[in-house]
């Protein structure tokens, strides 16, 4: 996919700020390219992607997020970044940028107030209890209800998109598949389906199909431990040790078949980096056997258990129209009625040819994000024979060929966790001269503020294992 | 509920047997491993895993140590939630400028003896993110490090063979 990038005066991207805020359009990203801001959106009716360009005088461009809040914290980062000013912005507050780099901001941060008889603040992080990555959250409280919940993110951000530039397009990949660790396949698929647009080539179908399932085989692999996980926090500990066991069973295949239980540098600009080895096939077949037999006694364990249910049911809703406001993707935008999926629309190779289902529920409370895991879990079992089944022989790979002119490509890929975004601009000697990664998580995280509210402290492990968003994706 | 408890007592474990401790990590910590505090520990240790900026590609292999195949708490080691529980600091990522101090408030928390086991690529001296205008480069440029582990990530059976050196060093009767 390419979509033309258009320069736009003031007025037509004041215009598309309100497509975004009167829900005609969603944003799917804003991202600093000095002295330039770029905006993709998408008409989820369509599929139709737009990128707008606004060029900045005197380093200042109209916010969006004024009328728009799911690009707010996006124009903080942009601020952090590239010092480009969001004119008319309500949050003047730096993200990313915690007074630690060279010539950063002052170190003070004041979190929006929280005022009321009985209310008391309740500090967590950035070092958290468990084994899980670092971010901040200030709770709120009066007694065990939480009022408000504020994040501060930005601790493990690590100027991945500066660390890109003047970069070749293999070093790049790499660095893409780092960026969140547990999605590094859809990372390298979406890095190297941005590069391949841009250098208008196409990877061979026997490429595509590995890449899907690639990526079929990250997505039960994240939702196995994930499910696991969310039941632990309601400490209901068997339903943790079975998914581990099956979760190991899913990245010991993936060593199997491409010598890498996390499928790291094996997607890569033009194909992938090595075919599946010839044991590698009746290792995942075996593994869909057991995941077959297992699986849905779990389900039934888990729907069956009266104490569970108490946990999950009617806790951490997301509304609906949050979910559509904010473009949530993933099972938080499935939960609560969002149907997006990019595998299916915009859609790309090789889903096209594959039969499968986009679960979709409404209830958007920890359940319906439970729920809809497990029904991907099982849709992904189906992908994976029917990539096995239909395996195209032929080249993994075919070389990169740049014609000394500049060019960009974009891709929209879904992780397990939502849809990554990739925006690539190459120069004329095929180096990257900028690269934006868009984790799902920057339209997720702002939802989980909402989620928690009115709910009591102790359900805030299992609302946020229910989105598992990602850190490193979001701090970049 | 019944059906999986009896197939978990009927079908045996799946737990593997242990693999022997890394001797490259075991020379690294005969370096550094203390004798007094080798005495005082015995053969137990606590770990509090902080992430400095990592991927989380490690986090994710270092949960897989608590899995039936690996099961780590056969060995007396065991996850705490505090820093002031803990024996081991297992450190991973580039350590970010944002989380240095909150990395050198951890290791102030845990109290002596203690070790920190540097995880992955990237803790060991920067990794893929070397050089950037946002890390610091290694877990060693902030704190001391006694082991490190490398890979990218390290697998379970790697974090196993270099924390089974740990466990050897710090029980060895001097």
């Amino acid at each position: 996919m390419n979509p033309t990038r258009t320069v736009v005066t003031e007025e037509t991207w004041r215009q598309a700020t309100a497509r975004l805020a009167a829900g005609n359009a969603t944003l799917l990203g804003l991202w600093g390219d000095a002295p330039d801001v770029h905006m993709a959106l998408i008409d989820e009716r369509s599929g139709d992607m737009t990128l707008l360009t606004y060029v900045c005088s005197n380093g200042k461009y109209p916010s969006v997020g004024a009328k728009h809040p799911a690009a707010l914290r996006l124009e903080r980062a942009i601020r952090d970044l590239h010092k480009l000013d969001a004119e008319g912005s309500p949050d003047a507050r730096p993200w990313l940028d915690h007074g630690t780099w060279k010539g950063g901001a002052p170190a003070s941060y004041q979190f929006l107030p929280a005022e009321g008889e009985g209310l008391h603040q309740i500090p967590v992080g950035p070092v958290h209890a468990g084994i899980i990555e670092p971010g901040h959250f200030r709770f709120t409280a009066n007694g065990e209800h939480v009022v408000r919940l504020e994040q501060r993110l930005g601790y493990v951000h690590k100027g991945i998109e500066r660390l890109m530039n003047g970069r070749t397009l293999a070093e790049g990949a790499k660095l893409a598949g780092r960026t969140s660790g547990d999605s590094t396949v859809a990372y390298a698929f979406a890095f190297a389906q941005a590069a391949e647009a841009a250098l208008k080539i196409a990877a061979p179908p026997r490429a595509t199909h590995l890449r899907a399932l690639m990526a079929e085989l990250e997505r039960m692999a994240n939702h196995f431990g994930d499910v696991g996980a969310i039941c632990n926090d309601a400490s209901f500990t068997l339903m943790h040790a079975q998914t581990g066991i099956l979760r190991e069973r899913t990245l010991r295949a993936a060593q199997a078949c491409f010598g890498h239980r996390l499928m790291m540098d094996c997607i890569v600009p033009g194909g992938v980096a090595r075919d599946i080895a010839p044991a590698g096939e009746a290792s995942v077949r075996a593994l869909l056997v057991e995941a077959r037999k297992i699986f849905p006694r779990l389900v039934e364990l888990y729907d069956n258990t009266a104490s569970l249910q108490d946990r999950t049911v009617t806790t951490g809703i997301v509304r609906g129209d949050y979910v559509r406001q904010f473009g949530a993707g993933g099972y938080v935008g499935r939960a609560s009625g969002r149907a997006f999926d990019a595998r299916r629309s915009p859609g790309y190779a090789p889903y096209r040819d594959l039969e499968f289902e986009v679960p979709v529920l409404d209830a958007g409370d920890v359940n319906a994000r439970v729920w809809i895991r497990i029904r991907e879990v099982e849709q992904s079992i189906s992908l994976i024979e029917q990539l096995l089944d239909r395996l195209p022989q032929g080249e993994t790979i075919v070389p990169l060929e740049c014609d000394g002119r500049d060019c960009e490509g974009m891709a929209l890929v879904e992780a397990f966790r939502g849809d990554v975004l990739v925006w690539l601009r190459l120069d004329g000697e095929g180096r990257i001269a900028r690269c934006h990664l868009r984790d799902a998580s920057w339209f997720q995280w702002p939802l989980l503020e909402a989620a928690i509210e009115d709910n009591i402290v102790a359900d805030f492990p299992l609302c946020n294992k229910s989105f598992n968003c990602s850190y490193s994706g979001h701090d970049l | 509920m019944r059906r999986t408890l009896f197939e978990s007592l009927t079908r045996g474990p799946l737990t593997e047997p242990p693999p022997a401790p890394d001797q490259a990590a075991l020379a690294e910590l005969a370096r550094s491993v203390d004798r007094a505090a080798r005495t005082r520990l015995g053969r137990s240790l606590s770990i509090r895993e902080v992430d400095a900026g990592s991927c989380n590609g490690c986090e994710l292999e270092i949960h897989a140590l608590n899995n039936a195949f690996y099961d780590l708490e056969r060995f007396g080691l065991h996850f705490v939630a505090s820093p002031r529980h803990a024996d081991v600091l297992l450190v991973t990522g580039p350590v970010t400028s944002n989380m240095r101090e909150a990395l050198l408030r951890t290791y102030t928390a845990t109290p002596d003896p203690k070790w920190v086991v540097a995880v992955g690529a990237c803790a060991a001296d920067g990794g893929l993110f070397a050089r950037s205008y946002a890390v610091t480069g290694g877990v060693k440029d902030v704190i001391p490090v006694d082991l490190h582990i490398r890979g990218c990530p390290p697998s379970p059976t790697d974090l196993l063979k270099g924390l089974l050196a740990l466990l050897q060093a710090a029980s060895r009767r001097g």
